[in-house]
């Protein structure tokens, strides 16, 4: 910065001073999966872990035990292989692990296998549904890698006394997907996950539901709008942020709002933002920095001495891909009168679309079961935290079948399902619909079943009754809601409708 | 030609201890050794060395590995199954 | 099939063995038999500990047995003891034990070469008749040289690595040292078979009896091998080795290997970097002696490697860190695979002229002890033996006279899987000599 007398300061950032209206934020994400298979990515391991004690999924080979080698699992490829192709991916002819040579006791080996400068896959893309329309996110490169093990710092998380390890998770396979600095809000980058983890779903080799399957790193940086378009990246900016160590999907969106609001505040300060790593703390939703010697690492990459390289490229040729989350939106609305928006919903979950088409011909092809599950039954899943696996099938379809054969009302089927929904969580089982739909009192009173209620009502309401006969038009609805009050929804609306007019026009003036 | 500065550097990115005397010993060791690997520089050709068996791989089977007690068997360190190593922060 | 027992308990004069087993069990009626065999202490052995001479491994004892250590006991030998060695492989002398230095039984004034130094000592002492070491850049054929011994360092690929505890291993192998080439071929027998844990493996069984007959052989013999640094009185010894197989029969080619100027840094650039990654996971967690878990863990490695690794250790470690180091790996790490392609391409080159190629196994008699106290002048020593590590041949080393009442070896180097052919012809040498 000039200080010459008479001179105005120049800042070498001057950009930093320009109209933050004119911002935008630029986020490119770095997502690890755990690839499902039976066993390790270099031992015969067991990867089904999650139930069992520290130390009980191990092997001299995931131990790092000395004179050990690793050997390749072929299943991992053959998974990483259909991830690659289902992004579109360019698959290179000669593939090679690298070491990652870095200090750390979650490391069994004091490096990690990874790929470097030859992974598997590179220069693939994701359209997503964007904040203006269909979207295409390019990626980067896809590659396998080796999980470390797991940390537990005893003595609380301010001041740990020591460090438990854990190997179980040591050598479980990884993919990684980077993806180019594409996407402009954390919106997005939560609907390039959605996408992404459906489609990994849908190839069959990633549960998203274990815990711990997902780590992403995100970087994130707000420029002036038009600046990564013309600079590119690697060209001088404001400094972005690594934000490290998010692990839920949830928590994506969280750290990236967290970190555009603590770089936009920095900005309206003046102040020049370093570029950073930082560290998200999903329990406070913030993001904190970290030391700065994690910013020297110099991992020192080689080639991985005891495995030989993949030439994997022809095997892609013979992969065929599943029906993937586009196409099964297209004949979801072909197939079963979708809207677009349910179908999109509906499709955009694995286990979701799976169910859907579980469900008989008859019930499926109904606007109203699309319904029913895109927004009723997702809504309550999602505002219990649960996920649709937890539904039993029949039960579902029984409920459905319920409300078609008018049986209950769709409001009497809603107060059911949360019952069951509530019993689930609780109990992780429940009753059947038909029980519930008994036991709660909700079968829908029709015809000669509403008339004693109307007269009820009419006995109790003579006000209202004269109201209606002298022409006030609000009288009738009062009345109305009221028997929808005494049978608490049962009744069907339009059934009752024509009922009282005709119970109140039989009685004349 | 390298420092003692940068020798000291060299063993902080290693991870590895060096006292100051060894720094004063290491360090022309370490000039005569990097001089002598400068014959490098006449080397042509950057090419990696090939290695013609490719696609090693093994099934995804299980194999059964090591009980608790034999992982943990080589150290005494250890707390409810785990290993015990020294605090990262 | 009942156990049978080997006593062993031999009086160690020279070091030999950190570890010996006194009543040795072994099973069957294998090749192997009864036979006491020696295993150099940086190969695991189940049940018995394995330090690759280092205090780093003390008391550390495998939970399995390397894959040659299965296949010796599988033709009945007996595992009698770990053999002394340079910490982690990293020497040439045997002198960088964290356990004492071996002495040479030739003459107890020097060193017995290195880094297989107490598998050659036991063996030229008459302790066991044959015994494994690892030859990463020199390591069997050097104190094999140095003692008057035979060892052959396998082409790259043909013995598993599996349970050999890693120094670098784009460039190790395994292999037989013994008194006579018979030995040898008979342990190189053994060794050789097909293991799925390995990835870097061929399967290339070795099923041979040694052949005397050299004729018609083409041998070819590098100016090189003679150079700058070649003791003339070994050279002359050498020389009339190379004239005793041309007397046998054999065809010599003298002929050029010009990758030869820059394969010893292409060797060392290789092992230090494979070293600084391999040698990362001795954090005192898992085995070994403990880390401290009081202090913070990178103060605790630190310290730990401070003081439970050797000095040539920790030097080669901060060498290999360094030429890997972003900014240098382009002028160390990738130029030496460039040098190391061009090995690899002259070794070619000179292998459709001729069918082996001959030179001295060390450019000197064994060295006092205590002599080379300079790095780098230790590591010039192995400007013979490294260029078959780099490109993977196999190569032997075979007793081929004396200087200074010391002995000299014969280097033989072959083709890639033509080990069979190197034993021939040092099997035809030392019967023509004893002829
Ligand atoms: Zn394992």
């Amino acid at each position: 910065m000039s200080v010459l007398s008479g001179t105005p300061p120049v800042s070498s950032d001057s950009s930093i001073a320009t109209d933050p209206s004119n911002d935008e934020v630029i986020i490119g994400l770095e997502i690890h999966c755990q690839l499902d298979t039976s066993t390790k990515l270099f031992c015969g391991c067991s990867t089904d872990y999650r139930d069992d004690g520290p130390n009980t999924h191990v092997c001299p080979i995931c131990l790092g035990l000395p004179g050990t080698l690793p050997k390749v699992n072929k299943k991992a490829v053959e998974y990483a292989l259909k991830v690659a192709k289902a992004l579109n991916c360019e698959i290179l002819e000669e593939s090679e692990f690298a070491r990652k040579n870095y200090f750390y006791p979650d490391l069994n080996k004091g490096y990690q296998i990874t790929q470097y400068d030859r992974p598997l896959a590179v220069r693939g893309y994701l359209d997503i549904e964007g904040e203006d329309g269909e979207k295409r996110v390019r990626i980067t490169r896809v590659h396998m890698e080796e999980d470390p093990g797991r940390l537990v710092h005893k003595g609380g998380t301010d001041r740990p006394k020591y460090t438990l390890v854990d190997y179980n998770r040591a050598g479980i396979p990884l993919i990684e997907i980077v993806t180019e600095p594409d996407l402009r809000s954390p919106k997005e980058a939560r609907r390039f996950l959605n996408k992404l983890r459906a489609t990994l779903e849908y190839l069959g080799v990633y549960d998203s539901e274990k815990e711990g399957s997902l780590r992403v790193d995100a970087n994130i940086s707000i420029q002036p709008r038009g600046w990564f378009e013309r600079e590119g990246k690697g060209k001088a900016d404001r400094g972005r942020a690594e934000v490290k160590n998010i692990s839920s999907y949830k928590g994506v969106e969280k750290a990236l709002t967290f970190e555009i609001t603590r770089q936009k505040n920095a900005i309206r300060r003046g102040q020049k933002l370093e570029s950073a790593t930082r560290h998200f703390v999903e329990t406070r939703g913030v993001t904190t920095a970290s030391r700065s010697k994690e910013m020297e690492q110099d991992y020192r990459y080689f080639p991985e001495p005891d495995l030989r390289p993949l030439r994997v490229r022809s095997w892609s040729d013979k992969i065929v891909l599943p029906e993937l989350p586009d196409a099964r939106k297209v004949r979801f609305i072909r197939e079963y009168g979708f809207s677009p928006t349910h179908a999109a919903t509906v499709t955009g979950d694995w286990r979701v679309a799976e169910f859907y088409d579980n469900l008989p011909k008859d019930l499926a092809v109904s606007a109203a079961t699309a319904t029913w599950i895109a927004d009723t039954l997702l809504g309550e899943l999602n505002y219990r935290d649960m996920s649709i696996s937890d539904v039993p099938h029949g039960h579902f379809i029984e409920l459905i079948t319920l409300i078609r054969k008018d049986t209950i009302t769709d409001k009497s089927g809603v107060e059911v399902l949360r019952s069951l929904l509530d019993q689930l969580k609780e109990a992780g089982s429940c009753e059947k619909p038909s029980e519930c739909v008994k036991r709660l009192n909700l079968a829908k009173t029709g015809g000669e079943g509403l008339e004693p209620v109307i007269s009820e009502v009419l006995a109790e309401q003579p006000q209202a009754v004269s109201d209606y006969a002298s022409g006030k038009s609000e009288a009738f609805n009062f009345l109305i809601g009221q028997v929808m009050k005494k049978t608490r929804g049962r009744v069907d609306p339009t059934e009752l409708n024509r009922v009282m007019r005709e119970t109140l026009d039989s009685r004349g003036p | 030609m390298v420092s003692e500065r940068d020798v000291e550097h060299i063993a902080e990115l290693a991870d590895i201890g060096i006292t100051k005397d060894e720094l004063g010993e290491f360090t022309p060791q370490f000039n005569e050794i990097l001089e002598y690997f400068d014959l490098l520089d006449s080397v042509e050709g950057t090419s990696p060395a090939t290695r013609d068996l490719t696609n090693i791989f093994r099934d995804d089977t299980v194999v059964p590995g090591l009980s608790a007690d034999e992982a943990l068997a080589n150290t005494p360190e250890k707390e409810d199954g785990f290993f015990k190593a020294p605090r990262v922060m | 099939m009942a156990s049978q027992v080997c006593r062993f308990d031999p009086e160690d004069n020279y070091n030999a063995f950190l570890k010996t087993v006194g009543k040795a069990p072994y099973e069957g009626t294998g090749k192997l038999a009864g036979i006491p065999v020696a295993v150099k202490d940086n190969i695991s052995t189940k049940g018995i500990t394995t330090t690759c001479g280092s205090k780093i491994l003390g008391g550390y004892v495998p939970p399995f047995d390397a894959f040659v250590v299965e296949l010796l006991k599988k033709e009945g030998a007996a595992i009698v003891g770990k053999t002394n060695m340079d910490e982690f492989g990293m020497g040439t002398t045997t002198e960088n034990s964290a356990f004492g230095p071996t002495l040479n039984p030739c003459d107890t004034g020097r060193v017995p070469g290195g880094s297989s130094g107490g598998s050659a000592a036991a063996i030229a002492a008459g302790m066991v008749p044959m015994a494994l070491g690892t030859d990463t850049g020199g390591s069997i054929r050097c104190p094999s040289a140095f003692c008057g011994i035979v060892g052959l360092k396998p082409t790259y690929g043909r013995v598993s690595r599996y349970g050999l505890i890693a120094y670098a291993n784009s460039l190790e192998q395994i292999g037989p040292m013994a008194g006579n080439v018979t030995d040898v071929s008979t342990l190189m027998g053994v060794l050789c078979a097909c293991d799925s844990r390995d990835s870097t493996t061929y399967d290339r069984p070795y099923c041979h009896t040694p052949d005397i007959n050299v004729r018609g052989t083409r041998i070819g013999v590098p100016e090189e091998f003679f150079g700058k640094g070649v003791d003339p009185k070994v050279a002359s010894v050498v020389w009339d080795g190379i004239s005793l197989l041309e007397r046998l029969g054999a065809e010599i080619v003298t002929c050029r290997m010009p990758s030869m100027s820059s394969a010893l840094a292409a060797y060392y650039v290789t092992c230090t970097s494979e070293a600084s990654s391999n040698l990362a996971r001795f954090d005192g967690v898992r085995y070994g002696p403990t880390s401290d878990t009081k202090k913070q863990w990178h103060e605790s490695f630190q310290d730990h490697r401070r003081e439970l690794f050797g000095k040539e250790v920790r030097r080669r470690i901060m060498l290999g860190t360094f030429a890997l180091s972003s900014g240098y790996y382009g002028k160390y790490y990738a130029k030496a695979q460039a040098a190391r392609q061009n090995v690899k391409a002259d070794f070619d080159r000179l292998f459709r002229q001729v069918d082996v190629i001959a030179g001295p196994t060390m450019p000197t008699i064994a060295f006092k002890l205590g002599e080379k106290s300079d790095p780098l002048s230790m590591y010039l020593s192995d400007i013979l033996t490294v260029p078959a590590n780099l490109a993977g041949v196999p190569a032997i080393s075979v007793p081929c006279g004396r200087v200074d009442d010391m002995p000299v070896g014969l280097q033989i180097m072959g083709r890639h899987f033509e080990d069979e052919k190197v034993v021939d012809v040092a099997y035809a040498f030392e019967q023509g000599v004893s002829a």
